[in-house]
């Protein structure tokens, strides 16, 4: 069954992809420059938007991940549609 | 312990049916510097690398398989309304014959991917040069993708990933660096 797709998906959507390739791209950094406090101090405060973000996202449109990381509604929402290669 | 989040790293947009860049593309699906590769290359070295360089080989090992997905989604929706026949004039006649409309690990000119591929030498100076070599031959098959076609969309997400090579092979640079100091302290003590 796949969900009728609004606009604030799309947007809500790519708020999210935006903060995590902030966060996929300090924890590289990080990586390699452990002694930054200051792109520590920027991933856990992007780290605590994305948890927001991810949250509003997923009240709207289901859950994110599998395996307890997100909450379900009933009927068991992990196998709605879209998966991502469907948006 | 792995767990999959249902989005993807960065929008995919095509804005034509185009089965022969979706042949193309298959070289950074199942080539040989693919990201199916780059993957299993990152995840397999790391058990064998010191320590202090795990954490990176993990991270952007884990965010190749991001990257696979994304192409996947490329070649995905580039044959999803295809013909047979569009798909024989794009030179994937073999290809349906075989597969239909499935993805396989195949590169551009349709060779199944193999483990000899990629190298795991247990020397972590020598498998780190394989991995700047490996971001580098993928940004370079980034580039002439993106010259392969006229799909402003797919050249948008084509040159996300192009990036994505730079910084990886920045990071493994630096991981090299870390080693060298660390292998340079060993001399003095």
């Amino acid at each position: 069954m796949q969900k009728q797709l609004d606009e604030e998906y799309y947007r809500l959507l790519h708020e999210l992809q935006a903060v995590d390739f902030v966060l996929v791209e300090l924890n590289l950094y990080l990586d390699t420059h452990p002694w930054d406090t200051q792109a520590i101090q920027q991933f856990n405060h992007c780290s605590q938007n994305r948890r927001q973000l991810a949250q509003q996202f997923e009240s709207m449109y289901g859950p994110l991940m599998n395996f307890g990381h997100s909450y379900s509604g009933a009927p068991w929402q992990w196998n709605d549609a879209p998966w991502p290669w469907q948006v | 312990m792995w767990v999959y989040e249902k989005k993807l790293q960065y929008p995919v947009r095509v804005s034509k049916c185009d089965p022969l860049m979706a042949k193309f593309l298959m070289e950074q699906y199942g080539g040989a510097d693919g990201e199916l590769a780059a993957a299993l290359r990152y995840l397999n070295q790391r058990y064998s690398i010191p320590d202090k360089v795990i954490g990176l080989l993990t991270d952007i090992g884990t965010e190749e398989f991001a990257h696979l997905e994304m192409i996947a989604t490329m070649i995905y929706k580039l044959t999803k309304d295809a013909t047979p026949d569009q798909l024989r004039a794009a030179g994937l006649g073999d290809h349906y014959a075989a597969h239909d409309n499935a993805l396989f690990y195949q590169n551009a000119s349709g060779v199944p991917w193999t483990a000899s591929y990629i190298q795991a030498k247990g020397d972590p100076i020598a498998d780190l040069y394989e991995d700047i070599a490996a971001e580098e031959k993928a940004r370079a098959t980034y580039q002439w993708l993106i010259d392969l076609t006229d799909d402003v969309d797919l050249q948008d997400s084509l040159k996300f990933l192009r990036e994505r090579e730079i910084v990886h092979s920045l990071r493994f640079r630096e991981a090299v660096e870390i080693l060298k100091e660390k292998r340079d302290e060993k001399i003095y003590y």
